[in-house]
């Protein structure tokens, strides 16, 4: 498979400072307001603008992560069972503004799963999504994200990768092509 | 390892640590779930389990029932009581007439051991043992053992006595593999006559004297006297049965250490255990009922897997 970078650590870094000020923007001092990281590869990103975030405003942010597995709509249609990741949300959501974290926004069928699942934990004011990398024209699902860290246009058999500095060493978006 | 080396669980016999491993971690993740304001998750709504119970039960009864309703599967439930076995229907019978109406999951308690093995090899289903006679109850000895994990961190290394009629009990058979699959230590305490005469041969150690046994232990088993199996007298009278296999106060005070507790219930208080025994801080019985679901939970969940939607 051949393979493009999207964005290097530089651009991922300047997007996240984009976001996070978009999100400073519409949620001021994020008193009424929670992240919540989608299992597994949400969570770096949660992480990196939970610190981002509090370096700007000087306060806390409400993080959690959350796993959607038993929310799916392909459970027996895989070989194996999905294993879980672990769902970690130790605050109340009711009546809070929730902003749902992921790293790529492909079908939309996570975020549809993550919608239900958040909802198991209470009430939210509302739901908002943020995605660093929005696939453009290849949703299942009346779905989109209310912020985007870069929109690309790719065809279904492409793959967008993520590497993040934690776990490879150094951040770096790939795109992979079967030809 | 992600996912079971089996398709029905019949005993913990058949599993691999791996197994129990991946069946503790997923139950991790349940238990979580069933601590959330809302307890259910839409995983298993597509499909159906007939929870078939020959034999009185409450307790696992109700927590399979609960662990099904949770995964959002549709449940029928049959007891023996109130069947056509009473008009002369065979179990094959009974089971193969339930499946005809779609069932993908059958929950099985039957009086007779081997009963779940016999009905996997006579239908084309998912068994899960709910206890077979005097042979398994693999929940009951997934949910110990995870409850001494939670509790103690491991259960690789702990010494655990089961203490009781080991002669009549499938929770100590169904122990006895799982914690040795774990890597534990066990012993069974007991009357001779509740201990069956060669179960040195699985590996565990006997005694006779419940002191001995309750200093060598980290974690103490405390089974039920299960009177309704007892064909014979095994024992001279309760009371006197109470008198050298009781866990009471004044015998783990004289232990001087502490040692966690479990019961798979029913609980007989004042015969083999003391109310102030099975309320006490080191007592985990009621942690058991709640994991019992978690892990119930993780069973069917990961079972379900194998079964074909399309």
């Amino acid at each position: 498979m051949k393979s493009t970078e999207i964005l290097n650590s530089l651009q991922v870094s300047l997007t996240i400072n984009r976001l996070c000020s978009q999100l400073i923007e519409n949620h001021h001092d994020f008193s009424e307001s929670v992240l919540i990281g989608l299992q597994p590869n949400g969570i770096f990103l949660s992480n990196r603008l939970k610190n981002c975030l509090e370096n700007s405003i000087n306060k806390k942010v409400l993080t959690g992560s959350l796993d959607i597995t038993f929310f799916r709509d392909d459970f027996g249609r895989k070989e194996k069972p999905l294993i879980p990741s672990v769902t970690n949300i130790d605050f109340s959501i009711e009546n809070k503004r929730v902003i749902l974290i992921d790293d790529v926004f492909f079908t939309g069928r996570t975020v549809r799963s993550a919608l239900d699942a958040v909802m198991t934990f209470g009430r939210p004011q509302s739901v908002e999504f943020l995605t660093l990398i929005e696939r453009r024209f290849v949703q299942n699902l009346p779905i989109r994200a209310d912020y985007i860290g870069k929109s690309i246009d790719t065809i279904k058999e492409e793959k967008v990768t993520v590497l993040w500095k934690e776990e490879h060493g150094k951040d770096q978006i790939l795109l992979y092509s079967p030809i | 390892m992600r996912e079971l080396s089996i398709s029905h669980l019949l005993g913990i016999n058949d599993l691999t640590k791996s197994d129990i491993d991946l069946i503790f971690k997923t139950a991790d993740s349940f238990k979580e779930v069933i601590n959330r304001p809302i307890k259910k998750v839409p995983t298993l709504r597509d499909i159906t389990i007939a929870n078939l119970f020959f034999e009185n039960s409450t307790r696992t009864k109700l927590s399979f029932e609960l662990a099904e309703k949770r995964l959002s599967a549709d449940i029928v439930n049959f007891t023996a009581g109130n069947s056509s076995l009473k008009k002369g229907e065979t179990l094959v019978d009974t089971a193969n007439n339930i499946l005809s109406m779609k069932v993908d999951i059958l929950v099985m308690r039957h009086p007779h051991s081997g009963a779940a093995k016999f009905l996997s090899e006579k239908t084309n289903t998912v068994i899960i043992n709910a206890g077979d006679g005097t042979h398994e109850h693999p929940t009951q000895a997934l949910l110990d053992c995870y409850s001494i994990k939670e509790k103690l961190g491991e259960v690789e290394g702990k010494k655990v006595v089961l203490i009781g009629d080991i002669k009549h009990s499938r929770v100590a058979l169904s122990n006895i593999f799982a914690l040795q699959k774990l890597g534990a230590k066990v012993m069974v305490c007991g009357p001779t006559t509740l201990i069956p005469k060669y179960i040195k041969d699985l590996g565990v150690e006997v005694s006779h004297d419940m002191e001995k046994a309750l200093k060598w232990c980290d974690v103490a088993n405390v089974l039920r006297i299960q009177l309704e199996r007892q064909d014979i007298q095994y024992f001279p009278s309760i009371r006197e049965y109470a008198q050298q296999f009781q866990v009471n106060k004044e015998i783990l005070q004289n232990i001087k250490k502490p040692i966690t507790i479990l019961h798979p219930g029913p609980i007989n208080r004042g015969v083999e255990i003391t109310s102030e025994i099975a309320d006490s801080d080191n007592s985990i019985i009621l942690n058991q009922v709640e994991n019992g679901v978690a892990v119930r939970m993780a069973i069917i969940y990961l079972l379900a897997g194998s079964i074909n939607r399309s």
